[in-house]
C-alpha cells in the first residue's frame, strides 16, 4: 500500500475549509454557531463604545444624530438576534445531544441549513450599514419603521426574516432531538436542565417567530409596495405593529434568559458538589415561565393607552413567582454544598447576585403608575442591561469556561479567567447602575445628547467608565482563549468531575460522541457511574468513548 | 481494556433512522408536525391582524369593494372563490386516499391519488392567479389599495405560497412513488405531504370564510 504521494499541505488546509463548510455534525456547527455569533458580539459591543463614548461628555462629539439613531438599534440587534440568541444555540448545539446520549442532532442536514441561513441574515443586517443605515431602534415602531426612507432598513427587515427562519428551523431540530434521541432510561424528567430549557426556548422560538415574521413581511410590503397594515391613513393600525412586535418580543426575552437558566443550573451543582436541589420544581417553573411568557406582551405598551392594564400588570408579577422559586433552588443547592469558586461558578453566583437586580427592576416596571413615569428613560435601559449583561452575558461566559475543555480538551487559564470575572462584575455594575440615577432623573433612551446642566454629565462619565472596563474585560477573555489554544490539550475526558453525560466521552468527542451508553437512572448519570461502588469515591478511568479500545 | 459494566451499545443506524428505541412517532413526521405547528402561528398572526384592523374599522368591508363578496358586480363574483375552494376541499380527500392506498401497500392506487391530488393543486394555483389578473385588471384591486387590498393579497398570496410548496412536495413523492420508493411499512414522505396538504387546505377553509363569506 501507500503508494500515492501525500497531497501538498495547501490543498489539506483548503480540504479543512471544505470540511467545516459542509459539515452536518452537530460539534462543528456548534463551534461554528459560538465562533460567528463572538464575532458579532464584537461588532455589537464597538458600536456600544461608540453609543458610551459620545455620551460621556455633553456635546455631540464623534458622530452625528443621524448616525446614533442607526448605530443603538444596530447594537440591540446586534446583540440580540446575532450574539445572545445563536450563541445559546450553538452551545445548545454542541452539547444538547452530548447530554441526551445522541450521536447528532436530529436532522444533521436541516442543522447546517439553519447556521447557513443565519450568518446570510446576519450578512445582511449587517449591510445595511453600507445603505444608509437602520435608525429604527431594534423595536421597529411603525410608522418610523414604515416609512423611513433608508435602503438600510429593507435589509435589516430582511436579515431578520432570515435569521427567525433560521431559529424556527433550530427549534424544531432541538424538539425532535430532545423528545426522539434521549439515551434509553433517560426519561423528561431525567433531563439535564440544560436540555430542558433548550426545550422549553425552542417553544417559544416556535410559536413567537413566526408571529414576528408575519409583521416584519408586512413592514415590508408597507415600505416597498404601498401596503398599509401600519398606515393610518389606509385604514391601518401603527399601534398593530406594537402587538404584533411584542407578541413575539416577550417570549423572546426568556428565549434569552432560559438557556441561561439551564447553564447555571449545570454548573452550580457541580462546583457545589450536591444535585440540584428541587428539580421537578425548576422543570415546572421553567414551563411556567415559558406559558407565562406569551401572556404579559403588552405590559411594553402601558403607555400606548390601548391595553387591559390590570391583565398584564398581574401576570407580569406572577412571573416572579417561578422565577424566584429558580433563585431558591439555586441557593438551596448551594447550601452546605462543598463550593469550590473556579471561573464557571464565579461568574453563575455573579449571574445570580446581578440578575436579582434586573429582575427586581423589572418588578418595578410591572407597577402601572411606575412605568408611565419611567417609560422609555435610562431605568429601562439599566433593566434590559441588568438581565441582558449580568444575565445572558454572564451565564454565556460561564459556560464558556465550564464547556471549553469539553470543546478544545483545553483548560482555560483560571488566573486570567478570575481576573476577568472581577473586571467585568465592577464594570457591569459601574456601566449600568449609574443608569437607573439617570432614568428616575428623566433622561431619555436613544438620545445622542443632553444639556450640560441637566445634571447628568457625572453619572453619564460614569457609565462609559464601566464600558470600557467590560471592553477590557472581553480582550482579557479573547488573549485567555488565544493562549490557552496554543497550550497542549491536557484537560481531560473530565475536569470538572461533573454528572451529566457530556463528561462521560473524550475532549473533544469523536463523531458519533459514543460507542455505548452507561444506563441512565437518574438526571446525573455519569454520577452514578462514577460512585456506584460505594456513593463515594469515583472510579478511576471511566470512559466511553472510541478510544478507550474495542467493548468486551 | 474492560467495558464499564453494563453499558449499552449504541447503533448510529437504526438511532438516525427512528431515534432511541423503536416505539413511538417517526422523527421526520414528527419535524413535519412541529413545523406546521409554526406555520398554524404565522397564519394566525395573520387572522389576528385581520379581525383587529376589522374591528377598528369604521366601514368594513371599506367602500368599493363588493366585487368580492355574495353581492359581487364583479365578473364573477364568489363564483370563481365558491369554485376554487371546492377543487381544493376535493384535493385534500384524494390527497388522503393516496395515503390509504399507500399504508395497505397498493403503489398504484397512491400514484393515482397523488396525480389526480397534483392536478387539482394546480388547477387551484391556476384560478387563483387568474382571480388576481382580474382583481388588477378588471377592479383595479392591488396590494396598494388600502389595508383591505394589503390585507387580502398578503394572506391569500402566502396562503398560495404554501400550496405552491405542497405541489412541490407532491410532485416530489410522486416522482419517488413511481420509482416504486415505497411500501406500506416505510412511506413517512408520504405521510409528512399529506399531513402538510390537509393544513394548507383547513387555512384555505377559513381564509375563504373570513375573506369572502364572513368579510
Amino acid at each position: 500500500m501507500a503508494s500515492t504521494p501525500l497531497p501538498p499541505a495547501q490543498s489539506y488546509r483548503r480540504a479543512a475549509v471544505y470540511d467545516w463548510i459542509t459539515t452536518v455534525d452537530h460539534k462543528k456547527i456548534g463551534i461554528m454557531y459560538v465562533v460567528s455569533s463572538f464575532v458579532f458580539f464584537l461588532i455589537g459591543g464597538l458600536l456600544a463604545l461608540v453609543i458610551r463614548t459620545e455620551l460621556a461628555a455633553p456635546g455631540l462629539q464623534f458622530v452625528s444624530e443621524a448616525t446614533y439613531n442607526s448605530i443603538f438599534g444596530l447594537h440591540a440587534i446586534n446583540m440580540i438576534f446575532l450574539f445572545v440568541m445563536p450563541m445559546l444555540t450553538g452551545l445548545g448545539n454542541y452539547i444538547v445531544p452530548l447530554q441526551v446520549g445522541a450521536a447528532d442532532m436530529a436532522f444533521p442536514r436541516v442543522n447546517a441549513l439553519s447556521f447557513w441561513v443565519f450568518i446570510t441574515g446576519g450578512l445582511l443586517i449587517e449591510s445595511s450599514f453600507l445603505f444608509g443605515g437602520a435608525p429604527v431602534g431594534w423595536t421597529m415602531y411603525a410608522p418610523l419603521s414604515t416609512q423611513a426612507p433608508e435602503t438600510g432598513v429593507n435589509l435589516l427587515v430582511l436579515g431578520l426574516i432570515m435569521t427567525g427562519i433560521s431559529s424556527i428551523l433550530g427549534a424544531i431540530n432541538f424538539l425532535v432531538t430532545l423528545f426522539r434521541l434521549r439515551a434509553p432510561g433517560m426519561g423528561l424528567l431525567r433531563m439535564p436542565m440544560f436540555c430542558w430549557t433548550q426545550l422549553v426556548t425552542s417553544v417559544l422560538l416556535l410559536f413567537s417567530i413566526p408571529v414576528v415574521t408575519a409583521g416584519l413581511i408586512m413592514i415590508f410590503i408597507d415600505r416597498n409596495y404601498g401596503g398599509g397594515f401600519f398606515e393610518p391613513s389606509l385604514g391601518g393600525n401603527p399601534i398593530l405593529w406594537q402587538h404584533v412586535f411584542w407578541f413575539f418580543g416577550h417570549p423572546e426575552v426568556y428565549i434569552l434568559i432560559l438557556p441561561a437558566f439551564g447553564i447555571v443550573s449545570e454548573i452550580i451543582p457541580v462546583f457545589s458538589r450536591k444535585p440540584l436541589f428541587g428539580y421537578r420544581a425548576f422543570v415546572i417553573a421553567t414551563a411556567s415561565i415559558g406559558a407565562l411568557g406569551f401572556t404579559v406582551w403588552a405590559h411594553h405598551m402601558f403607555t400606548t393607552g390601548a391595553v387591559y392594564l390590570p391583565f398584564f400588570s398581574f401576570f407580569t408579577f406572577l412571573i416572579a413567582v417561578p422565577t424566584g422559586i429558580k433563585f431558591f433552588n439555586w441557593l438551596a443547592t448551594m447550601w452546605g454544598g462543598k463550593l469550590t469558586f473556579d471561573t464557571p461558578m464565579l461568574y453563575a453566583c455573579g449571574f445570580i447576585a446581578l440578575f436579582l437586580i434586573g429582575g427586581l427592576d423589572g418588578a418595578f416596571l410591572a407597577v402601572v403608575p411606575f412605568d408611565f413615569m419611567v417609560q422609555d428613560t435610562y431605568w429601562v435601559v439599566s433593566h434590559i442591561h441588568y438581565v441582558l449583561v449580568a444575565g445572558s452575558l454572564f451565564a454565556i461566559l460561564a459556560a464558556l469556561f465550564y464547556w471549553f475543555p469539553k470543546m478544545s480538551g483545553r483548560k482555560l487559564d483560571e488566573r486570567l479567567g478570575k481576573a476577568q470575572f472581577w473586571l467585568l462584575f465592577v464594570g457591569t455594575n459601574v456601566t449600568f447602575f449609574p443608569q437607573h440615577m439617570l432614568g428616575l432623573d428623566g433622561m431619555i433612551r436613544r438620545i445622542a445628547d443632553y444639556s450640560a446642566n441637566a445634571g447628568w454629565t457625572e453619572l453619564n462619565f460614569t457609565s462609559s467608565v464601566g464600558a470600557f472596563m467590560i471592553a477590557g474585560a472581553v480582550l482579557m477573555f479573547m488573549w485567555n482563549v488565544f493562549a490557552t489554544m496554543r497550550g497542549p490539550a491536557d484537560a481531560g475526558d473530565d475536569p470538572w468531575d461533573a454528572n451529566t453525560l457530556e463528561w462521560a466521552t473524550t475532549s473533544p468527542p469523536p463523531v458519533y460522541n459514543f460507542d455505548h451508553l452507561p444506563p441512565v437512572r437518574s438526571e446525573r448519570p455519569l454520577f452514578d457511574l462514577k460512585h456506584r461502588d460505594d456513593g463515594h469515591a469515583p472510579v478511576a478511568a471511566i470512559s466511553l468513548s472510541v478510544t478507550e479500545g474495542p467493548v468486551q | 481494556m474492560t467495558a464499564p459494566v453494563d453499558s449499552l451499545t449504541t447503533d448510529h443506524g437504526s438511532e438516525n433512522d427512528s431515534g432511541h428505541g423503536s416505539k413511538g412517532m417517526d422523527i421526520a413526521l414528527m419535524g413535519m408536525l412541529l413545523f406546521i405547528a409554526s406555520e398554524i402561528m404565522f397564519f394566525a398572526a395573520l387572522f389576528g391582524v385581520y379581525f383587529n384592523v376589522r374591528a377598528t374599522a369604521a366601514v368594513w368591508p371599506p367602500e368599493g369593494t363588493e366585487f368580492i363578496s355574495w353581492q359581487g358586480s364583479g365578473l364573477f363574483g364568489l363564483g370563481l372563490a365558491v369554485l376554487i375552494t371546492i377543487i381544493l376541499v376535493s384535493s385534500s380527500f384524494t390527497m388522503q386516499w393516496a395515503t390509504d392506498k399507500i399504508r395497505k401497500g397498493d403503489r398504484t392506487g397512491m400514484n393515482r391519488g397523488l396525480a389526480v391530488t397534483l392536478g387539482l393543486g394546480i388547477v387551484f394555483m391556476c384560478l387563483m392567479l387568474f382571480e388576481y389578473l382580474l382583481l388588477v385588471t378588471h377592479d383595479d384591486f392591488g396590494i396598494n389599495s388600502g389595508v383591505y387590498g394589503s390585507l387580502f393579497y398578503v394572506m391569500t398570496g402566502f396562503h398560495g405560497a404554501h400550496v405552491l410548496g405542497g405541489i412541490i412536495g407532491i410532485a416530489v413523492v410522486l416522482a419517488r412513488g413511481m420509482r416504486g420508493q415505497f411500501s406500506a411499512e416505510h412511506h413517512v414522505a408520504v405521510e409528512a405531504v399529506h399531513y402538510y396538504w390537509h393544513f394548507v387546505d383547513v387555512v384555505w377553509v377559513f381564509l375563504f370564510l373570513t375573506i369572502y363569506v364572513l368579510r
